[in-house]
């Protein structure tokens, strides 16, 4: 029984429960079953509440019996990164700071996800704070890849990825400040998809890099993902960069007969430092998409170079700030060792913060101090317009690029040690939150060690649904997608 | 050595907005600790902010009042630095791109005497910029205790060019500077509540001398009047340090309004790096000449400019309109009887207003916007005196029920009786005669030529008309009978 | 600016309110060397004529108006407080 629903999809798993075959109550004792299973091997959770979640399921199972299901999502369990606020749960950002944190608030997705009838399952695990490519950043430990525990799942959002790949929920959020959503989809096997910035709001988002950061699905399948982003897209009010735009029918739209795109290949993303099998996976995708009459062109991201170092400074500049808040005095960990005020925030946030955070803490304070402004953050800013330049010149030809998601396969726990080596993890992601492009990842093959390997497609600004077609025409001809990892 | 002030002023003005500047939870003083905080306020983790348009609408107000250049375009910066009373540990203000550049406040200073107007002069102003209040530390035995109420208030900050040269023209600028935000109801001021706050920089130098002096910054000046005694303070205490041949460092200092005295803040004197950069979460503000000019129409005339109007337009003394000016209903309420009485009266409409609706306001401790009495009431007793309908003491009687009642005056002199009596009555004549008969002596010295013997008269005839006779009347009255007798 | 500037990791950790332990600042002064040793590729680009991007699609005037809603009771707005007293936030005396 667990299994059989456990690997189900949105899609499917609606028909079933609008058909009476399957309740929500069952659904989420299956899921929580699973969980109870898995997790401890995978530890992509931080807490989950199996009584409210229940209580949630139950609701639903009353609204349908009473005629008033609100639509795909109703029943459906959908974890959340735990950096996404729901009211009355804890939200730590699996953070020692916010350890006891309880939001008093929800975020815009939450409630969105609410008001579809969503059953909200679990908070699921990051690196502290979003900094992060492995999840091993994390206070409360790092979470595994379910295809090969010894893995890490990538990261930040790597226990929203994670706890999707091992069956432990239907389909999850996460956030992508340089590729957290992107890079864990690839490594642990399944889509993630970072919209426009803009598209969805940041409201009850934990702040990373404001002018990065988005809200996005990760899902079994690019329909799944479809679903799901028509249910959280859209203005809100609550967050000035959300963006005013028509939110169509994401799963029509993806659903609909192929079209000959031109697909743009970008050469500066195929070479040093690239894995041959993820190599090998992508050039296979490239011929696919040739093989059914899309243009494959190649075109050039000249300032491709730039975009480790222009992220690094414009996120860590706006990380310090942003986590200036978090000094033990109206919430969060308050240290016992401070008698005066200033001490007071030394070593709350000393002990509050791991060593990642304060890394990148430090990092943006300085390029932001006295007499550096202009020499890092504001030239970040103007290099930053010319990656944009980049892009938006490429879509003059293309309607999407074509990508590896991240250079390499899920690498070993403790593997990169030194901050560089991790910071390279995303390299081909970081362009899309500079120019604030959407971009989806798809699992598009396997290592012959078994390590999922994943492809990235990049499209035009708040063309979502383009991008969703691009990527389901593939997802439609492969079954990547239908294999799961055996947890042992 | 003679020494001379250079004082720039920052004031902080608090908008009188409903909500917050960069949420929407009401703003309000006086309320229950921590009654006015949202997740925004308190900057929960995963807060955004959102703009609130009315406090951007007080602000280019303002500025089009103070004949600043408002930006096209201006944007928002986080100011960093860690307080317990900053929730953010980041306060949202404007760096480079304020919404306000320039303009200038006219001042007036003290006169050589209480009814001659002093000198004017114009303090140019560098910029106004929008931003949020901090919370309120309340300090006790080994803790401080915070309340979040006041924080994100929108303020603005007033910041003059050092141009003003004494603790005198400070207290003008403040005055100045109240008047026109209170007029055009940006702010209530109100400096106990916070409304308004001032810092001062200052230095002093040689007179003749153009390099600036290194210059101290005032903190905590919680009303006009301790600016201006803070500001003096601070000005003899830098010359006396001159004096002794020492020299004046660069530092806050916090002067304390009842003792008078000023001590420095220490912990301020780190060098303070505010690591400024432009907030990501908020857009930058686009201002067009439409909705510049849509404010414009809202600005209130300026207390000087309404003042020149008054001495050309009325001719009125300096006396009257330096009382009218500063308060901006008395003046309309003094426009509208005006306009009801004709110009020829401002004067007269003027005296009513500035002594006995302004007396009659203190005693029943209420706005002018409560008073029953209404100016064209005003403008009707102006009327019944001039047309003799009524004396003048009488009229201050009727004044008085006027401003109880709000009835008419003509209604009240009439219930009360006192109408001056008609001219040419039996009862006049009547009342003279008996006055001549029972005054012998008077009538032989006026029969012998002493004109003022006459007056002896009018006493009596005062005494039985109670008052109401017309002394020109009863001067008439009493020449026709004393010349047939 | 040709080559990395020395780092204060002490003014810049004050800056921060981090207390670093000497580990630490060891630790980071270097990994910050590498980090913007690697930056200095940035000041090859040519920004002369660039606008810097602070928003990837930036528009104005984004606000609310001016209507009052509803705030958080004061339970839940000190719910997450290390300590309270008189329904407000406290701290050790803050000493101006
Ligand atoms: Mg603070
Ligand atoms: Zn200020």
């Amino acid at each position: 029984m667990a299994d059989a629903v456990c690997f189900q999809t949105i899609a499917v798993l609606a028909d079933r429960l609008k058909a009476g075959e399957l309740s929500a109550v069952e659904l989420m004792q299956a899921v929580i079953a699973r969980t109870r299973a898995v997790d401890p091997m995978v530890k992509a959770f931080n807490t989950c509440d199996e009584a409210d979640a229940l209580a949630q399921a139950r609701a639903s199972d009353a609204r349908r019996a009473a005629g008033q299901a609100r639509g795909l999502l109703d029943g459906i369990p959908v974890g959340l990164k735990d950096v996404i606020a729901v009211r009355d749960q804890p939200l730590t950002a699996s953070s020692r700071m916010l350890a006891d944190f309880i939001s008093p608030y929800d975020a815009t997705v939450t409630q969105r996800l609410k008001a579809a009838g969503a059953v909200l399952w679990g908070r699921l695990n990051l690196d502290e704070f979003a900094m992060g490519s492995s999840t091993e950043n994390s206070a409360f430990g790092p979470t595994r890849n379910p295809w090969d525990l010894t893995r890490v799942p990538g990261g930040s959002s790597g226990g929203s990825a994670a706890a999707l790949a091992a069956g432990a929920v239907t389909a999850t959020l996460g956030s992508d400040t340089g590729g957290s959503i992107r890079q864990p989809a690839a490594l642990c096997g399944v889509v993630g998809l970072k919209p426009s910035y803009g598209l969805v709001s940041r409201y009850g988002l934990v702040a990373y890099a404001s002018s990065l950061d988005q809200i996005g699905p990760f899902a079994r399948t690019v329909e799944d993902a479809a679903i799901l982003l028509g249910a959280i897209a859209g203005h809100d009010p609550l967050d000035s960069t959300s963006f005013r735009t028509d939110i169509p029918d994401y799963r029509a739209v993806a659903g609909a007969a192929p079209r000959p795109w031109r697909i743009g290949i970008p050469k500066e993303y195929f070479g040093e430092g690239l894995d041959s099998e993820v190599a090998e996976a992508v050039q296979r995708a490239i011929a696919f998409y040739q093989s059914v009459g899309c243009e494959i062109h190649e075109v050039s991201l000249p300032h491709t170079s730039y975009c480790l170092d222009t992220y690094y400074i414009i996120a860590t500049a706006e990380a310090s700030s942003n986590l200036a808040r978090y000094d033990g005095i109206r919430y969060g960990h308050r240290s016992r060792q401070a008698d005066d005020i200033v001490g007071l925030y030394e070593k709350s946030r000393a002990e509050g913060f791991g060593a990642e955070v304060k890394r990148r803490i430090i990092l943006g304070t300085y390029v932001l101090s006295s007499g550096y402004y202009d020499a890092y953050y504001l030239r970040a800013q103007k290099v930053r317009t010319l990656i944009r330049q980049d892009f938006l010149q490429a879509y003059g030809q293309v309607d999407a690029l074509l990508t590896p998601t991240s250079p390499v396969p899920a690498f070993k726990l403790g593997e990169k040690s030194d901050p560089l080596a991790m910071y390279l993890c995303d390299i081909y992601t970081i362009g899309a939150n500079l120019a604030g492009l959407p971009a989806i990842s798809v699992p598009c093959g396997f290592t012959r060690a078994g390590l999922p390997v994943g492809l990235q497609l990049i499209g035009r600004p708040f063309q979502e649904a383009d991008l969703l077609a691009i990527a389901r025409s593939y997802e439609q001809a492969h079954d990547w997608h239908r294999r799961y990892p055996t947890i042992r | 050595m003679n020494y001379e002030a250079v004082i720039g002023l920052e004031v902080h003005v608090q908008i009188k907005t409903r909500s917050k500047m960069f949420s929407r939870v009401a703003a309000g003083y006086g309320h229950e600790p921590n009654t006015l905080t949202d997740p925004v306020v308190l900057a929960l983790p995963g807060v955004l902010p959102v703009m609130n348009r009315a406090a951007l609408d007080a602000a280019i107000k303002a500025g089009l009042m103070l004949g600043c250049e408002i930006a096209p375009v201006c944007k928002w910066d986080r100011k960093q630095y860690f307080y317990p009373d900053s929730p953010k540990n980041y306060q949202i203000s404007q760096y480079d791109q304020p919404i306000c550049l320039g303009g200038a406040v006219e001042i007036e200073l003290p006169g050589p005497a209480r009814n001659v107007m002093g000198e004017h002069r114009t303090i140019p102003l560098t910029r106004i910029h929008l931003e949020e209040d901090v919370g309120k530390l309340n300090h006790g035995a080994g803790e401080s205790l915070i309340d979040f109420n006041r924080a994100g208030t929108p303020l603005m900050e007033i910041v003059s060019e050092p141009a003003l040269r004494s603790a005198e023209e400070a207290f003008a600028y403040l005055t100045s500077l109240r008047a026109l935000m209170v007029q055009g109801g940006i702010s209530d001021c109100d400096m106990e509540k916070g409304q308004l706050r001032c810092d001062a920089n200052i230095s002093i130098r040689p007179v003749g001398e153009r390099k600036l002096g290194t210059k101290v910054e005032l903190k905590n000046l919680n009303s006009i009047a301790f600016v201006r005694d803070g500001i003096g303070h601070e000005i003899r205490r830098q010359i006396a340090v001159l004096e002794r041949g020492g020299t004046i460092v660069q530092e806050t200092r916090d002067y304390d309004g009842q003792t008078g005295a000023s001590q420095s803040l220490r912990s301020k004197e780190m060098a303070h790096d505010y690591r400024y950069f432009p907030d990501p979460d908020l857009m930058p503000v686009k201002v067009d000449e439409a909705w510049k000019a849509r404010l414009k129409a809202e600005c209130p005339e300026l207390p000087f400019d309404r003042q020149r109007r008054y001495q050309t337009q009325y001719q009125l003394p300096y006396t009257l309109t330096s009382v009218l000016i500063w308060d901006r209903p008395l003046a309309e309420f003094f426009e509208a009887a005006v306009a009801a009485a004709g110009p020829h009266k401002a004067q007269a409409v003027g005296n009513w207003i500035i002594n006995d609706l302004l007396r009659e306001l203190g005693q029943a401790r209420i706005a002018l916007a409560e008073v029953k009495v209404k100016p064209g009431a005003v403008a009707a007793l102006v009327e019944l005196v001039e047309n003799g309908v009524v004396l003048t003491n009488a009229a201050k009687e009727i004044f008085v029920e006027m401003f109880a009642t709000g009835d008419a005056p003509a209604a009240i002199a009439e219930r009360r009786g006192l109408k001056v009596v008609p001219t040419d009555t039996d009862e006049l004549e009547q009342w003279c005669r008996d006055a001549i008969a029972g005054n012998a002596k008077a009538l032989a010295e006026f029969k012998a030529g002493k004109d003022s013997a006459i007056n002896a008269f009018k006493g009596p005839v005062m005494k039985s008309a109670k008052g109401r006779a017309d002394p020109k009347q009863v001067d008439a009255t009493l020449r026709r009978l004393l010349a047939d007798s | 600016m040709s080559s990395v500037p020395h780092i204060d990791i002490d003014h810049v950790a004050k800056l921060a309110r981090l207390a670093l332990t000497p580990a630490e600042k060891e630790d980071f002064s270097r990994q910050l060397g590498d980090v913007l040793r690697h930056i200095e590729q940035l000041r090859r680009v040519d920004v002369g004529a660039v606008e810097p991007t602070a928003h990837a699609f930036p528009v104005h005037n984004v606000w609310a108006a001016d209507e009052p809603q509803d705030g958080l009771p004061v339970a839940a707005a000190l719910r997450n407080a290390p300590a309270q007293r008189q329904n407000m936030v406290a701290v050790p005396k803050v000493v101006e």
